[in-house]
């Protein structure tokens, strides 16, 4: 079967800086791959790269076998080929950021069909019904007509899980998606991204939570300084780091 | 003759004159800020264009305007048109009479222009405080340029727009004052006229001010309900 994911030899600098070194990394249908590693590390850089928000100088990013197409613009700077194919790969990879990202002008309900609507063109009705079922899925209903202002951080980060998954996306991208959340309203969002993975949802999540990256990842990739340092199962990075840097991360990122 | 009397309707008095003036600066200030609005849309992409010639058009274009007395701008684009059409008309056509340009269309675009001039940073620096992760949130769901411009974009650059503009509008509104140099009946030029030929400037010019005063008192009313609207969803402080 195709890969869901495929990414060879991916690198991106920010001017000199290289935050991403010729990273690879291959994700299944229905795998869980959890990114951690410390703050700098590239992970977020890396999460970015796959939809495309950050250009990457160099690399193949395949989407369900099919690659997208780069060129370069006048400047010589690597830029997509095919705006058309990164606007519909992008609906593929729906992602949830670590600031929400609500649109602050639609209701909540707004927000979720907004993309069904306008981009797959479904009818409002059918989309309407899609979104109730999905903000149902974060126990978010009663707040369909309220604008994302008057929503606790918590609930904000449910509605943008519920308006990613409104497109349907082969692939959801989470960076960091509690890491701006009060303590107190980290559990909920966790609990909603954790039944997604129990549905099969093939996700990649840059995360900071150890204790989901145990539970729920089929994969964790430890980041340092651009590379993947270390990877395996929860099970090998957690219970059996082998690097020197990974057990410092661990160490000072699991006590507590 | 007392106040009253002066500004009386029919012959007798002013009253119809001032009233119709004032609708002519409504007009002139409706027409300025509607033509400012257009230039400002175009000066806003040459600002914010990666083509540095139109960058350059759009700076040179604010730049002379916002520093240049408005006076002067009236009295430039006036003289200035005047003369480029009597040039060709003489130049082309042979013709050698003086042209009179249409005071109204000279009045409303040299008001339109410096409207248009401050209309542009208002609305440049709309674009520039809309958050990063809006567009970025539109683009992971698929959103093609058309569709974040004008879904994403657009109502949150109006919203945060809006304040300014009201701002501007009040500004353009007042500045028609200073088209009276080409002649047009507004307000002013019509105070002007009554004060000299009645002898009593105080009165013409007190009823200019309150007629301004009703026009900005009523458009700040409207404003306001405006911002009220394309604020919703924005939590207050």
């Amino acid at each position: 079967m195709v890969n869901a994911l495929d990414i060879k030899n991916l690198v991106k600098s920010f001017g000199d800086l290289e935050v991403i070194k010729n990273v690879s990394l291959t994700a299944e249908q229905g795998d869980v791959i959890c990114i951690i590693g410390s703050s700098g590390s590239g992970k977020s850089t890396l999460l970015r790269c796959i939809n495309l928000l950050e250009i990457p100088n160099s690399g193949e990013i395949s989407v369900k076998g099919e690659l997208i197409k780069m060129t370069q613009d006048k400047k010589g700077q690597p830029c997509p080929a095919d705006h058309h194919q990164v606007d519909r790969i992008r609906a593929k990879l729906a992602m949830v950021f670590q600031s929400f990202n609500l649109w602050e002008h639609m209701t909540v309900l707004q927000n979720v069909i907004e993309a069904p609507v306008h981009v797959q063109k479904i009818n409002k009705m059918q989309a309407t019904e899609l979104g109730l079922a999905l903000l149902a899925k974060g126990g978010i209903t009663e707040k369909a007509d309220e604008y994302p202002s008057s929503l606790s951080g918590g609930q904000q980060q449910r509605v943008a899980i519920a308006r990613a998954l409104a497109v349907n996306p082969d692939i959801l991208l989470f960076d960091e998606p509690t890491s701006s959340l009060d303590p107190e309203l980290v559990g909920g969002v966790l609990r909603v991204m954790k039944s997604l993975a129990e549905e099969g949802r093939t996700m990649i999540v840059v995360t900071h939570e150890m204790g989901f990256a145990k539970e729920v990842a089929s994969k964790v990739l430890f980041l340092h300084n651009g590379h993947i340092e270390e990877q395996g199962t929860p099970n090998e990075i957690f219970n059996s780091p082998k690097s020197e840097r990974l057990k410092q991360f661990l160490a000072s990122n699991l006590k507590g | 003759m007392d106040f009253f009397e002066l500004l009386a309707f029919g012959d007798t008095g002013w009253g119809d004159e001032m009233l119709r003036a004032c609708f002519m600066t409504l007009l002139v200030s409706l027409s300025a800020m509607a033509m400012g609005l257009l230039f400002a849309i175009f000066g806003t992409m040459s600002k914010m264009s990666s083509n540095g010639f139109a960058r350059g058009i759009g700076n040179t274009y604010t730049t002379i305007v916002r520093g240049v007395p408005e006076l002067l701008v009236i009295y430039l684009l006036y003289f200035g048109l005047n003369n480029a059409v009597m040039g060709v008309a003489k130049g082309v056509f042979g013709y050698d009479q003086y042209i009179e340009l249409p005071v109204f269309l000279v009045a409303t675009l040299a008001v339109g222009l410096i409207s248009g001039a401050y209309s542009t940073e208002v609305i440049r620096g709309a674009f520039l405080v809309v958050p990063k992760g809006q567009i970025e949130a539109a683009k992971s769901v698929g959103m093609n340029r058309f569709l974040i411009f004008h879904r994403v974009l657009v109502p949150q650059v109006l919203r945060y727009a809006l304040p300014g503009l009201g701002n501007v509008w009040q500004l353009t509104l007042k500045d028609t004052a200073l088209i009276m140099v080409t002649g047009l009946v507004e307000i002013m030029r019509q105070a002007h006229i009554g004060a000299g030929s009645t002898h009593e400037p105080f009165v013409f010019y007190i009823t200019a001010a309150l007629l301004y005063l009703v026009l900005t008192t009523i458009s700040s009313l409207i404003l306001n309900g405006a911002e009220n609207w394309a604020n919703k969803g924005v939590r207050r402080a």
